[in-house]
């Protein structure tokens, strides 16, 4: 707590012994002011994150008050804690129910937030009632709908507001994702031409929930499509980039379904300016955007066609929007724009970022392989490059330029000496290994080759594979991978090439010289059932990682529930001074566990559970192990890890079983 | 959706946090940092993210566009109920900033973001019940951005047109990118519910209602953004700018359009330098405008080399200084008339031993000014109609004005002169 400053926000005041009984003693005074700086000071102690719900009842009595702001923050004390303390909040109800009947529709909506009701005359209130069904549903589905809240919500979505039309949109949207049956929200054309006016009108968020659900709306044929489209176009004109980016969604899912030819133009035509826009905003917001706009390309090629230099790098873009922008100029590349491409790729060669040089440098390769015209202009800006001589730019050129030649065979071998002078600045193995290739691809062409090749022979042990592998060669290089390389896998490749070379020539110039597969650039694009899976995700995470959500959803590394894990280990790891705590916790986080059992320990040691016949001889303690078993297998497993069910050890067994009941608890 | 938001510090450490979902534990945001700093690791390269300032976790495959302008629009609702954004503001108004969490957001999902209507019913002061706080109808209603029974003695409307000039130019001088931003900004101060609609010469809207634009030019904009009270079916229907709008200062649309006009400031940059002992600069700034306007405040930006000491300058008009803490050297001149064209020449000091490992970073020239009562564009107002039904007369008044956007010009190669030559 030292960090926090003393001075002036006197709530945050360093902690003394005892503060939680100053602190009540003063909830409890006799006069307001000082009741109310408590509760401030409460409240500032549980944003730090200290245990304040000590004090449950005495802020509970603050709660019945004149005063607005003393009241909103009781009730946020209340919500902090109601979820640990339920039997707590049961004290506060009397006074949430004569709240819902107070003639201030903030406090009345303040107590819906808590309690959750949902009929008032006032549309705040019922905005605000609707976002509380979703959260009642979460807490006890069957109570929700039940008690007719989510049939209510249903008629919400015809209210008069288009605030609490977008609320329950958002909250029905949300219900329906985790019901188990899907059909809580279905989209007919009454509620359909009730969403298409509220879209209109509400707020920016609530345009984007409209837009959302219109998105996972499946209309009935190209007709429908077009009526809808016509009235999501509009949105492109909003000011808020996510109401734009949820109409271009729509409008990209919508255009699978539509059959006429020449809305399908205009779209593409309108789609366009906004898309250009999207790149004005925050350096983050433009990231995401980039991603976006490197799906629909993939879609729809056609959109942004005369847009390249829109995405031109200024020298002040972050690193990772100059990388994505990269990315969509070469999709973007074409016979007609690929000299002003290629002179800016060169421009980008020579600035000092690393990474984005060699992938400016890549990009250059990569034009060079998707348009045949131009790779000839590719090679020499390469070779201008190269000759400047700078180490990494030279190495990547020569990565590129071994694509290069593999695209377009017998090509351009003029430049081989070129390449060849820079044979001792290599000291990258993938640069390494494609100047041996293009050696070896061309070495009867190349005076001097075996000369070349034995260069790096001199080097060879120390390399790491990549190298290795490429050369395909000498006898020498054979004897020394075979008996004085460490890497097993060289190893045996250096004995199969032997084997061929010695058994049947031919075969292995078959092998070694076979044709290889067609080079592309293909690798930078998603497959047609992952790609339409994301262009239905636009704007979502998934859309910025280019992953299917089920892929990163509670798991992975950033995954929330790889997060929380971590967070629980940390947590064991500081209790396990006191030892008794840290066995109470493992035990509750292991019984946790069992509906995500990744994180559960796999015990080896545990004994098979007894087969039927046998469990009448079995003992009964033995039983009771098994059944400990199923809810605890480390801890049994830690105090007697190999105890057979057996009677002769009974005594012993009873202890376990006495440790691990204790344990339990 | 968000599960929950923070307020951090520079270190991570949380200030404030505000959990709306309870779905995920909240010291999760202690990884925060600690994975950031190990995918920059991994990566080489910044991650996206962000500000640092706020964060948000989630635990779904959430609208992260939605997320990231939630975020903006709280630093931008809290700057503007706090002046300024920082560790201190944060502590120090931690009761409002719960209220204005709670109310901007509810359950993760983005509620009431208008300042002005925020600031109707969550106000510093704290206040008893008596004085009957209450969420404005605008919080609900389809006018959502104003509220009513405003009352004006005079009733007036400013306009404001900002023009601001996005220009990429190589180092061989070819344009490659003239984009001009523009942003219509408002101040309004009108009594009840006013009907306004704006004209342009918008050349979609000319051929629309088959007038020919001959009365003067008409310009023809790429993209459209509107302030969320104009009605965005009407102007796709039939181009007209037509809206209710919020009381105060609000910034009403934005435009896009390329130009193929000459830049309006052209600098040449001629560079020559002697490795080990010095490195020379000719800079010619030319206003390629019309001579009856004049660019205020122009600062010509020159980057150069990091260790670059001893400087003098010489210049035909206004004066040069040297900014070594941004490796620049800065040419102002407080008025520049179009048409005009000035000189400007730099010399500089170079140590003798150059450090091999310093790469040479190439920032490109820089370019600020402001051109009053003037539009690349060509766009003009032509009315600005007020209807309210008390049948009060309105007067609008505007300005224009152009100024420079991200106005960058690639500095050519160096002429290397490796021979010592006396100086």
């Amino acid at each position: 707590m030292s960090d926090f400053r003393v001075t002036k926000p006197k709530f945050f005041a360093t902690t003394k012994k005892g503060e939680n009984y100053e602190l009540r003693a003063d909830l409890n005074s006799e006069y307001r002011d000082r009741r109310k700086d408590a509760i401030k000071k409460v409240i500032a102690n549980m944003t730090v994150g200290k245990d304040v719900s000590g004090l449950f009842p005495d802020v509970l009595k603050n709660m019945q008050t004149e005063d607005l702001e003393q009241k909103k923050l009781v009730y946020l004390y209340l919500m902090n804690y109601a979820k640990t303390q339920p039997e707590l909040v049961i004290l506060a109800v009397n006074t949430f129910v004569k709240d819902t009947d107070d003639t201030n529709p903030l406090i009345r909506a303040l107590a819906i937030r808590t309690m959750g009701c949902i009929r008032d005359d006032n549309p705040y209130v019922r905005k605000t009632a609707a976002i509380c069904v979703a959260k009642l549903y979460e807490l006890n589905p069957e109570l929700a709908i039940e008690n007719g809240f989510v049939a209510v919500l249903q008629d919400l979505v015809s209210d008069a507001n288009p605030m609490v039309v977008a609320n329950a949109v958002t909250a029905l949207a949300e219900i329906n994702e985790t019901s188990t049956t899907k059909d809580i929200f279905i989209i007919n054309p009454s509620t359909l031409s009730k969403l298409l006016v509220a879209l209109n009108e509400c707020t920016e968020w609530g345009r984007i929930a409209i837009l959302t659900a219109l998105g996972d709306y499946r209309p009935a044929d190209s007709k429908e499509a077009e009526h809808i489209v016509e009235r999501v176009i509009p949105q492109f004109q909003h000011v808020n980039g996510s109401v734009v980016l949820s109409a271009i969604k729509v409008i990209m899912i919508y255009m699978r379904i539509i059959k006429n030819d020449e809305m399908i133009r205009q779209l593409v035509r309108k789609m366009a300016p906004p898309l250009v826009t999207l790149l004005a905003s925050a350096p983050e917001v433009q990231y995401v955007a980039l991603r976006n706009i490197n799906l629909i390309l993939q879609k729809r090629s056609d959109i942004l066609q005369n847009e390249m230099r829109v995405f031109f790098c200024k020298y002040n873009d972050p690193p990772y929007v100059k990388l994505e922008k990269l990315e969509i100029m070469i999709k973007l590349a074409n016979d007609k724009n690929v000299d002003q491409l290629l002179s800016e790729l060169k421009e980008y060669a020579s600035e000092v970022d690393v990474d984005f040089v060699r992938k400016s440098v890549r990009a250059i390769g990569q034009c060079a392989i998707k348009i045949d015209e131009a790779s000839e202009r590719c090679v020499n800006v390469l070779l201008d490059l190269i000759n400047t001589k700078v180490n990494y730019v030279v190495q990547e050129a020569i990565i590129v330029i071994k694509d290069i030649f593999r695209k377009y065979p017998n090509k351009y071998e003029g430049i081989i000496p070129a390449l060849c002078q820079n044979l001792d600045a290599l000291d990258e193995p993938e640069a390494k290994a494609s100047l041996i290739w293009i050696i070896g691809e061309y070495a009867e062409r190349i005076e001097n080759a075996d000369e070349l090749i034995v260069t790096f022979l001199d080097t060879f042990r120390d390399e790491n594979s990549q190298p290795q592998v490429t050369q395909n060669v000498v006898q020498r290089v054979l004897q020394i991978a075979t008996s004085e390389c460490d890497n097993p896998d060289i190893r045996d490749r250096a004995y199969v090439y032997w084997r061929l070379l010695s058994t049947d020539p031919q075969a292995a110039k078959a092998v070694v010289l076979s044709d290889k597969p067609v080079i592309s650039i293909e690798g930078n694009t998603l497959n047609g059932p992952l790609l339409e899976e994301l262009i239905s995700n636009i704007s979502s995470l998934a859309s910025v990682y280019h992953k299917p959500p089920e892929t990163f959803l509670g798991r992975g590394r950033f995954g929330a529930d790889a997060v929380q894990r971590r967070a629980i280990e940390e947590q064991e790891e500081a209790s396990r001074e006191s030892p008794i705590q840290a066995q109470v916790k493992t035990n509750i986080e292991n019984l946790l566990d069992l509906d995500f059992n990744d994180n559960s320990t796999p015990n080896s040691n545990t004994p098979p559970p007894p087969p039927a016949t046998s469990s009448k001889s079995t003992n009964a303690t033995a039983n009771v192990d098994d059944l400990l078993d199923l809810f605890d297998n480390s801890s049994i497993s830690n105090n007697n890890p190999s105890t057979p069910p057996q009677s002769s050890s009974t005594n012993h067994q009873n202890n376990g079983i006495a440790n691990d009941l204790v344990s339990l608890f | 959706m968000a599960s929950a938001i923070f307020a951090l510090d520079l270190k991570g450490k949380v200030l404030i946090s505000r959990n709306y979902r309870g779905d995920i534990p909240m010291s999760a945001v202690e990884k925060f940092m600690p994975l950031v700093l190990e995918a920059e690791e991994e990566q080489q390269a910044p991650t996206p993210c962000f500000t640092h300032e706020v964060l948000a976790l989630t635990k779904k495959n959430s609208n992260a566009t939605t997320i990231l302008l939630f975020l903006h629009k709280l630093t931008e609702v809290f700057t503007e109920y706090f002046k300024e954004l920082e560790e201190e503001s944060i502590r120090d108004n931690f009761v409002i900033i719960y209220e204005l969490l709670d109310e901007m957001m509810d359950f993760g999902y983005p509620q009431t973001t208008e300042t002005k209507i925020l600031q109707e019913y969550i106000t510093q002061e704290s206040h008893k019940l008596e004085i009957q706080v209450r969420p404005p109808m605008a919080v609900t209603n389809a006018v959502s951005w104003r509220s009513e029974g405003i009352k004006y003695k005079k009733n007036e409307v400013f306009l404001d047109v900002i023009e601001s000039v996005n220009l990429l130019v190589n180092a061989n001088g070819n344009v490659l990118r003239s984009e001009i931003l523009g942003v219509i900004k408002m101040k309004c101060y009108l009594s009840g519910m006013p009907e306004l609609r704006l004209g342009l010469n918008d050349k979609v809207m000319f051929e629309s209602t088959g007038r020919s634009a001959s009365r003067g030019k008409a310009i023809e904009m790429e993209d459209v953004k509107f302030h969320q009270c104009v009605r965005l079916s009407r102007f796709e229907n039939d181009r007209t700018i037509s809206f209710i709008p919020p009381d105060g200062e609000f910034e009403l649309m934005s435009y896009r359009l390329n130009t193929q006009v000459k830049p309006l400031i052209w600098v040449e940059a001629l560079v020559e330098s002697y490795t080990g002992s010095r490195i020379e600069y000719m800079i010619k700034a030319k206003a390629q405008f019309k001579r009856r306007s004049t660019a205020n405040n122009v600062e010509i930006h020159v980057p150069v080399p990091d260790d670059a000491d001893s400087p003098k300058f010489r210049s035909s008009i206004g004066s040069v200084h040297y900014a070594p803490e941004k490796s620049c050297l800065v040419w102002k001149i407080k008025q520049f008339q179009g048409g005009k064209e000035f000189l400007m020449r730099a010399h500089f000091g170079l140590p003798s031993v150059k450090n091999v490992d310093d790469p040479d970073k190439k920032p490109p020239i820089g370019v600020k000014f402001e051109i009053p009562y003037f539009t690349t564009s060509g766009i003009q107002v032509r009315y600005l109609k007020i209807v309210e039904k008390s049948g009060y007369q309105a007067l609008p008044w505007v300005r224009y004005i152009t100024q420079n956007g991200d106005y960058q010009l690639r500095l050519p190669e160096s002429i290397k002169n490796n021979k010592m030559t006396p100086i």
